[in-house]
Formats: C-alpha cells, sequence, structure tokens
C-alpha cells in the first residue's frame, strides 16, 4: 500500500495558555477527499496552517507526500495547492495577470482551461477588487490547481458561493479526485462533507475525536433512524413497538424514531393491512453526520 | 528571474491603477513643482539654485516614503502576503518588487522634473550629471530602505501613515528644500541630521552642482548608502507574512537601528 498523502501524528500548538491543537493524529490516502471537520477555533485552520508551513507546530512530525513542511517549503510548493481561508490578491491585478504570475513562479504553462471550467473566462481582464466573493474563491482555486499539485488543501472553499458556484466546485473536486489529487477540506459544512468526503475527522477544542467514513461515523453514534408515515385513515396514531424508542403525531404524519428501522417499517406495513388501511407517504431517514457531530460536541462540552 | 520579471513588470503596472500611488509617485510630486516650485522662484530667486535637487527629493518623499509603506501594510493586513507564501514566494521577492516598482515611477517623475525644470523655470541643470545620477540613486535607496522597514514593522495602515508623516513633514521643513540650512539655528541644523532628505539636499548642492555645504558632501552619501543597506537588511529580518503570527518582540527598537548612520551624522558633521 502506498505511503500516505498526508501523515500528521502528535501535533500540538499553542498560542499563550490556549493549547489550538493537542496530539492531533490523522493521516489522508492518496487520492481521497479527506474532511477535516469541526466548529468555528477547533483548529482546522491551525491544522492548514501548519501542513502548509505556514505555521510552525510547537510539536508533532508532519509529511506531506513524505515532505516536511516545516523544513522543506521550497518541495512542498511543488506537491502541494492552497487554497486559503482569509488569503487574498492584489486588488489591481487582473484575473490574466495573475494566471500568469503564479503560472510563471510554480515554472509552468498557464492553464487557462481551469479558469474557463471555474466559470472565470469571460472575467480574465477584470481586476481581483471589482471580483464577487464567489469569484475571488474560485480565482484561489484556479491558482492552487495550475501546478496539477499531487495535495489540494481547500479551508472552507464554498464559504460564501452561490447555489450554482457550489456545485461546480464539487463537480471540479470530484474530478481532481479522479485525476489522482489527494483533497484535505476543511469545513463546518456537514452536508458537503457528507456528500464530498471519502472519509472525515472531527476536531473539537484541538483535540481529533472521530475518524472515519462518514456512514461509519453516523453508525457509531446513538442516532435515531427516523421513519415518517402517512395514511388515508390514520391508523398509525397509537402504533407502538418494541423497538421505537420515541413517536410523535406531526400534521397528518405519524412520525418514528428507532435504532432498527427494519422491523419497524416491516411492522408498520403489517399494522396497514391489518387495519385496512391505504398507505400514502412512507420516509426513512437514516441519521445525519451533522447529528452526529452534534452528538460528540455536547460530549465534548459535557467532559469539559 | 522571468517570474520575478513577470512580477515587477505586473506590479509596475498595476501602480498605475492604484489611485493613491498614482497621487503620490505623479500627482503630488509634479503639481507640486509646477505651483510651488513655480512661485518660490519667484518669490526667492536664490531658491532657483536648488528647485532640481528640491524637487526631486520630494518626489522621493512623497513616492517612496508616502506610497511605498501603506501598500506592505496593507497587502499583510488584507493576506495578500500569505497568498503569495503559499504559493512558493520568498520573502526577499515580496520586499524588493514593490520597492523597485515604486521606484522606477519616482525616476520617471525625477526625469521629468530634471529635464523640464531648466526649460520651464530657467534654473540651473547640474554640473555634475554622473554625480548627480548617483546622489539621486543614493536619495532613492536610503529612502526606500526605510520605507520598506516602515512598511514592514508596522502592523497597522493607521500606523504606518503616523511613521510616514514623522519622516514626511519634518523633511519638507528642515532638510534644506524650502529654507537653506544655513539659514536654521544650530538645534533645528542637528534635529534635520537626522533626516536622510538632508544628507541628500546637501549632496546634490556639494556633489552635483559643486556647491558649498556645511560638510564634506561624501560622508553624507555614505551615510544614506549605509542607512539604505540597514533599511533592506532590517526589513527583510524583521519582515513577517501576517499580523496573526508569533510577531518578533521589540521590532520598533529594532528598527531604529537604521537610524543610527543619521544620528552618527547629526553627533559628528555639524
Amino acid at each position: 500500500m502506498a505511503d500516505p498523502a498526508i501523515e500528521v501524528h502528535g501535533l500540538s500548538k499553542r498560542y499563550g495558555d490556549h493549547a489550538a491543537l493537542d496530539q492531533v493524529d490523522f493521516s489522508v490516502r492518496r487520492g481521497e477527499i479527506f474532511g477535516l471537520l469541526g466548529p468555528n477555533g477547533a483548529g482546522k485552520t491551525t491544522t492548514l496552517e501548519c501542513l502548509e508551513g505556514l505555521r510552525l507546530p510547537d510539536a508533532g512530525r508532519l509529511r506531506v507526500m513524505g515532505i516536511d513542511p516545516t523544513r522543506e517549503r521550497h518541495k512542498l510548493r511543488q506537491v502541494m495547492g492552497v487554497q486559503l481561508q482569509t488569503g487574498s490578491l492584489p486588488a489591481y491585478f487582473t484575473i490574466r495577470e495573475m494566471i500568469r504570475l503564479f503560472s510563471a513562479y510554480h515554472e509552468v504553462n498557464p492553464d487557462w482551461a481551469v479558469t474557463e471550467r471555474l466559470g472565470l473566462g469571460n472575467l480574465l481582464n477584470t481586476q481581483y477588487q471589482a471580483l464577487s466573493t464567489g469569484q475571488k474563491r474560485r480565482l484561489s482555486l484556479a491558482l492552487a490547481t495550475l501546478h496539477q499539485p499531487a495535495v489540494l488543501l481547500l479551508d472552507e472553499p464554498t464559504a460564501g458561493l452561490d447555489v450554482g458556484a457550489r456545485i461546480a466546485l464539487h463537480e471540479l473536486m470530484r474530478e481532481l479526485r479522479a485525476q489522482g489529487t489527494t483533497i484535505l477540506l476543511s469545513t463546518h459544512d456537514m452536508a458537503e462533507a457528507e456528500t464530498m468526503a471519502d472519509r472525515v475527522a472531527i476536531l473539537l477544542q484541538g483535540r481529533i475525536v472521530a475518524v472515519g467514513t462518514p456512514r461509519e461515523l453516523t453508525a457509531t453514534g446513538a442516532g435515531l433512524t427516523k421513519v415518517t408515515v402517512r395514511t388515508i385513515n390514520n391508523s398509525l396514531r397509537a402504533f407502538t413497538h418494541p423497538q421505537i424508542r420515541q413517536s410523535q403525531q406531526q400534521d397528518e404524519y405519524a412520525v418514528f424514531y428507532t435504532t432498527e428501522p427494519g422491523p419497524v417499517v416491516t411492522a408498520i406495513m403489517h399494522h396497514i393491512q391489518t387495519e385496512a388501511d391505504e398507505l400514502v407517504d412512507l420516509r426513512v431517514e437514516r441519521p445525519s453526520l451533522e447529528e452526529r457531530f452534534l452528538e460528540l460536541t455536547r460530549t465534548a462540552a459535557s467532559d469539559v | 528571474m522571468k517570474a520575478f520579471m513577470l512580477h515587477f513588470a505586473l506590479e509596475f503596472r498595476a501602480a498605475l491603477r492604484n489611485r493613491n500611488l498614482l497621487l503620490m509617485n505623479y500627482l503630488l510630486p509634479l503639481g507640486f513643482y509646477l505651483l510651488i516650485g513655480g512661485m518660490m522662484v519667484q518669490i526667492n530667486p536664490f531658491f532657483g539654485d536648488q528647485m532640481i535637487p528640491a524637487m526631486v527629493i520630494l518626489t522621493v518623499l512623497s513616492g517612496v516614503i508616502m506610497g511605498l509603506p501603506t501598500n506592505l501594510v496593507e497587502a499583510r493586513e488584507a493576506g495578500i502576503l500569505r497568498s503569495f507564501r503559499v504559493n512558493g514566494l520568498q520573502s526577499g521577492t515580496l520586499i524588493a518588487i514593490p520597492a523597485l516598482a515604486n521606484a522606477l515611477h519616482v525616476c520617471l517623475t525625477a526625469l521629468v522634473i530634471t529635464v523640464s525644470a531648466p526649460l520651464i523655470f530657467k534654473v540651473p541643470a547640474p554640473v555634475d550629471w554622473p554625480m548627480y545620477l548617483l546622489v539621486f540613486l543614493l536619495t532613492l535607496f536610503a529612502n526606500s530602505g526605510l520605507a520598506t522597514l516602515i512598511g514592514v514593522i508596522t502592523r497597522s495602515g493607521q500606523m504606518a501613515i503616523l511613521w510616514q508623516q514623522l519622516l514626511f513633514i519634518p523633511s519638507m521643513i528642515l532638510s534644506g528644500l524650502m529654507v537653506p540650512l544655513t539659514l536654521m539655528p544650530d538645534w533645528g541644523q542637528k534635529l534635520s541630521l537626522m533626516l536622510p532628505a538632508t544628507y541628500a539636499m546637501a549632496a546634490f548642492q556639494g556633489s552635483a552642482y559643486e556647491g558649498e555645504t556645511l560638510w564634506y558632501a561624501p560622508y553624507g552619501m555614505l551615510l544614506l548608502f549605509v542607512g539604505g543597506v540597514l533599511g533592506f537588511v532590517l526589513a527583510s529580518r524583521l519582515f513577517s507574512w501576517d499580523n496573526q503570527n508569533d510577531v518578533q518582540r521589540h521590532r520598533v527598537v529594532l528598527a531604529l537601528v537604521a537610524m543610527i548612520p543619521y544620528l552618527l551624522g547629526a553627533l559628528l558633521l555639524v
């Protein structure tokens, strides 16, 4: 098996008395999208900045494609592309000028195709100061991918983007993954992580509290599956089952919460048939990553 | 090198789109030259002898001292330096590019003044042209070093403006640009020697115009050179990519080392 694209072992960083990162460990496999999740202030950006070589860790071992970000910055730039959360670009440079400039620094030919793909093709002569937030983020991503890096670090890439731009960016991330690019995605958007990431790590108060695929993480929690049913005669109003933890009536819908949706749905169908009722609508919603995240956050808060 | 040259060209062009830099590099010095310069020649005939050096130094002060630091501070505050850093640019490049691009703008304005002043205002041209060029380049170098240092050590735009004004206003009043040093009281002369512009003015008068000065002009040129070197060396040592990183303490105290040549000048020359 190939070495991981990114390895983080025992990463710690303090700002005065505040421990921003405390013994953080995770690794990112080559060619996967890895989501780093956490609320504001959890340490996501500090982790990324240590990997980018922008910040020196107090302790820990970091490797990006086998390169030490704290010592081999020049080599690091060749394999890594970065989209910063708080980065900006010169206000009076046009998009065309910045693509040319960054291509020159990366010693590659300007990739105009990426500007087309990101919807910037007709804005090449527009100055940075005149771009919208979404356009600036897309430009930042275009610049990060100009030299076709093996690893891409994205810090809240879709923050402030409209739906269209968000979808386009997700498509580009999938394309890049298909081409073998490893993506470390820092976000607090759970839905984005759930749909985009192959694996995620949840960072709370500077510590990793869970790592796995979104499905694995949601499965390990106490999250309940929600079963929502509507029938013509509303025969489920008083329905009970040993594996239903909680039930309620919402308008014309009967709502049940269970950890075992299979037997419960079977029992519901049997009940409807027995009562000569007729099914109108049935929905089964598995616990989301967001619910698992909130559960972990509550646990972490109660531990303090 | 190709990337560096491209960056320099783009930075130079971008400054032409920046109203603030346009004002500081072109409109203010040229406007001052045409209005005040012309007026001063009428009021004080002796001003004619020093008009070109005075206006060229004003151009350097306006373009470099007033233009360069704010640009650097804004780039750091906005996160532009961080964006450059993650794309592999070195701190030396980010110090050199704005200073060089700014210097080229100043050179163009200075060239306009140097060529046009004898024709428009009938003021004397420099006697020794190579020395004139050398003094001009030293003046530019010394002030660029100081301006870059201010841009590097100040944490906010407001603070940068304070430092800029602290150099610009006394330089305009005390360095001999408008009033000859010989007419100033002793304390005024001493104070003026803390300003690079004073040495520049004396060097222009003594070396490029072969006039009389209060001290041997090449000493002043040496101090300008040392001051410029110190400015750039300290700027590269104290450079920080952003305001959030662990900032070196006592930066301002260290930065004041760049003023040592001028302090020595004040103690030893007059």
